[in-house]
């Protein structure tokens, strides 16, 4: 057994044996790519280095690693969540089917009405349940009159395998449900807006197992016509429901690979102490 | 499988025994600390409440005097075809002594006619001038008319008067045992402004001028209060000095007495912009600048309290910064933004200090009828009338006090009420 000191140490080194992903981030057709893509916070303190990764179409892509690895920071980069974060400063490219999403021009209200994002915490509204999955398209203007609103409301929630649960409180409100049912119900807000991407940061990390499980199911789903980017600190998780996995480790992409590979025969030493449970 | 449950004589439980008794009694303590300050407060608001209700209440009620008045026509010099301009020269007050002297007849001397005179209010012939000219036709008639008595009448009536004479005192209980004296409610308190005459005096100047100083310094003060914490709570700069500085003066303001914002309002406002004194426009505009603070403060603590995670839901879906404030932020915050309004209010309502150097302490009879009227405000009148000499002011005194009390306590009925409707935190 290694002692903490030994361990500490022992990342050090590896950290700086990171000189490039190993596996493969680069795909044909893929509906983001990001290059070279380096995140700092205020201080000069840099919490991404160089990620270069592809997410492709309708799969699902499992990011893990260690607290503090920087896997949350890199999926808020992807819908301009870091934008609200005073003094973060994101550099690079990331191309949403070849459109800079960082570019001047565009709005980041346009990006986050095409990437939608789940929270680790379920946020409700503190309102109705139809008033937050309505908001969205509220917003955007989607349906042009109440009948073609419920139409969303009601498919959205569907979709998120909530609308039976529910349909008899639609007007009851959102903060009242379970937190497994909380967490689909912002399934259901996010979706309501037809989104592309799904970004999901440690949506299951404050549910219990059976909850966990129906949102497991539900993502399953939803990759039929959404892509979707997961967040998650289950090792498990990851290799149920996603078909590639990213492994960051200090802000650094250390491997990415198909699910099935990651787990059963990583490429990088660090890879392999994680998911061997050495440390993380 | 290990048994679980611990050896029931162990050291660790002996001690925490031991500790246990402690405990109780000191939470048993501070129990008994908090029921006994609870009542301690209750028991002087009560005495206060008590004292200044029992005080206030004869103000509530007033005697009237009924006198026979002769209008003889002759004697004033008109009749019942007479300009009204004519009508209104006639010296009515003949009318009044008249009706007196024959009430009393043996009374003789200069000095003793005179305090038969001031038995009821002076504002008697005017009463009759008034009467006349509505009705000219009264001329010639015989009317019983009930009459304000003086303040003198009224509280010899009340509770004894050891300023009058005795032969005073022999009139008025005189007038009683004939029945021509009647406790009425006091309605003159409510109907008019302040006057000389302590029975003449009412609170409705006041009551008005308070009403429009803090309506027009609610509608100054609370978007400006909101917007500004808006602001600085969701837009500023963080760790911006600017900011900063901006913060720690906002929370000097807010400690800066009172009397210092009336130099400036007196300096400012009056003297710089020319707004007129003494009115309930420059009233309100220098409330405002005290009540800014403290609707700022609160509001920014309110908004502050708001989860992020709710701005981040918003953010999420596609809104924009203002809308996620402003459909999401600020109606959560509402209940607290509507709680530190109703501090500011409250505390510009009974604010008097401020308004002495703006003028409002100026004597107003008038009922003001729009924000440039000359106005007094009701903790103002209240000074007045507790500094005046007549004896029939204290009562007064404590009625503008309840007066005022009530008024608080309606503004925070609905703030209170507001504040339910906006707290939908389910």
């Amino acid at each position: 057994m290694l002692d903490a000191t030994a361990r500490a140490e022992g990342r050090e080194e590896f950290s700086a044996a990171i000189t490039h992903t190993v596996g493969k981030p680069f795909l044909e057709d893929a509906k983001f790519k990001t290059r070279d893509v380096n995140v700092f916070y205020a201080g000069a303190k840099q919490a991404i280095f160089d990620v270069d990764l592809d997410i492709g179409r309708n799969e699902v892509i499992a990011m893990i690693g260690p607290s503090g690895c920087g896997k949350s920071t890199f999926l808020r980069c992807l819908n301009r969540m870091n934008d609200t974060i005073q003094d973060a400063k994101v550099t690079g490219q990331l191309l949403l089917d070849g459109m800079d999403i960082y570019s001047k021009e565009l709005d980041p209200v346009l990006l986050r009405a095409r990437v939608g994002m789940v929270f680790q915490k379920p946020n409700p509204f503190p309102k109705s349940i139809y008033d937050n999955v309505a908001y969205g398209p509220r917003l955007h203007g989607l349906a042009a009159n109440r009948s073609e609103l419920d139409e969303i409301v009601e498919e959205s929630l569907r979709k998120a395998g909530l609308f039976n649960e529910v349909k008899d409180r639609l007007n009851s409100p959102g903060t009242g449900l379970s937190g497994g049912q909380q967490q689909r119900l912002c399934i259901a807000r996010t979706i309501a807006v037809s989104p592309e991407v799904i970004l999901m940061d440690e949506p299951t990390s404050a549910l219990d197992p059976i909850a966990t499980a129906t949102i497991e199911e539900l993502i399953e789903e939803l990759r039929q016509s959404f892509t979707i980017c997961i967040v998650t600190h289950s090792m498990q998780q990851a290799a149920r429901i996603s078909q590639r996995t990213a492994y960051f480790h200090l802000g650094k992409l250390v491997e990415v690979n198909d699910t099935n590979t990651v787990f059963t025969n990583p490429s990088h030493q660090l890879t392999e102490n994680y998911i061997t449970g050495r440390f993380g | 499988m290990t048994n679980l449950t611990p050896p029931a004589t162990s050291a660790t439980t002996e001690k925490v025994k031991l500790g246990l008794q402690k405990r109780y009694s000191r939470e048993k303590r501070f129990r008994w600390y908090g029921i006994i300050s609870i009542v301690v407060s209750l028991f002087f608001l009560i005495v206060l409440l008590a004292d200044i209700t029992y005080k206030a209440l004869p103000a509530f009620t007033h005697h009237y005097i009924q006198l026979d008045i002769d209008f003889n026509a002759e004697k004033l010099g008109i009749s019942a075809q007479s300009t009204p301009e004519q009508l209104r020269r006639a010296d009515y007050s003949i009318l009044v002594n008249d009706a007196l002297i024959k009430q009393f007849p043996n009374v003789t001397g200069r000095q003793e006619k005179r305090a038969l005179k001031n038995i009821v209010s002076s504002n008697a012939p005017y009463r009759l001038q008034a009467m006349v000219l509505e009705n000219p036709s009264l001329l010639g008639t015989k009317q019983a008319i009930w009459f304000l008595s003086n303040d003198d009448s009224d509280i010899y009536y009340k509770d004894g008067n050891e300023r009058l004479k005795p032969y005073e005192t022999q009139w008025l209980d005189t007038l009683k045992a004939e029945g021509r004296v009647d406790n009425r409610f006091n309605s003159t308190l409510f109907t008019n402004g302040d006057s000389r005459e302590p029975e003449q005096a009412g609170i409705l100047s006041a009551l008005v001028g308070s009403f429009f100083t803090i309506a027009l310094t609610l509608s100054l003060s609370f978007p400006i209060g909101l917007a500004a914490a808006i602001y600085l709570e969701e837009f500023s700069p963080k760790n911006n000095f600017w900011v900063d500085l901006i913060e720690v003066n906002i929370n000097n303001l807010a400690a800066v007495p009172s009397i210092v914002f009336g130099l400036l309002g007196l300096a400012v406002f009056i003297q710089f912009f020319g707004v007129p004194r003494s009115t309930p426009l420059v009233g309100s505009l220098v409330l405002t600048l005290i009540t800014l603070p403290t609707i700022i403060i609160a509001s920014r603590a309110a908004i502050k309290s708001v989860p992020p995670s709710i701005r981040e839901a918003a953010l999420g879906l596609g809104a924009s910064k203002v809308q996620t404030v402003f459909h999401h932020v600020v109606p959560l915050a509402m209940p607290g933004v509507l709680t530190g309004t109703i501090i500011g209010m409250a505390h510009a309502l009974g604010e008097t200090a401020p308004l002495l150097m703006i003028g409002m302490v100026a004597f107003i009879i008038d009922v003001p009828s729009n924000l440039t009227d000359p106005a007094a405000v009701l903790p103002v009148q209240i000074y007045l009338w507790a500094d005046s000499p007549e004896r029939a002011f204290v009562a007064k005194t404590s009625a503008a006090i309840l007066i005022l009390l009530v008024f608080l306590v309606c503004m925070n009925l609905l703030a209170v009420i507001l504040r339910k409707r906006f707290e939908r935190r389910w």
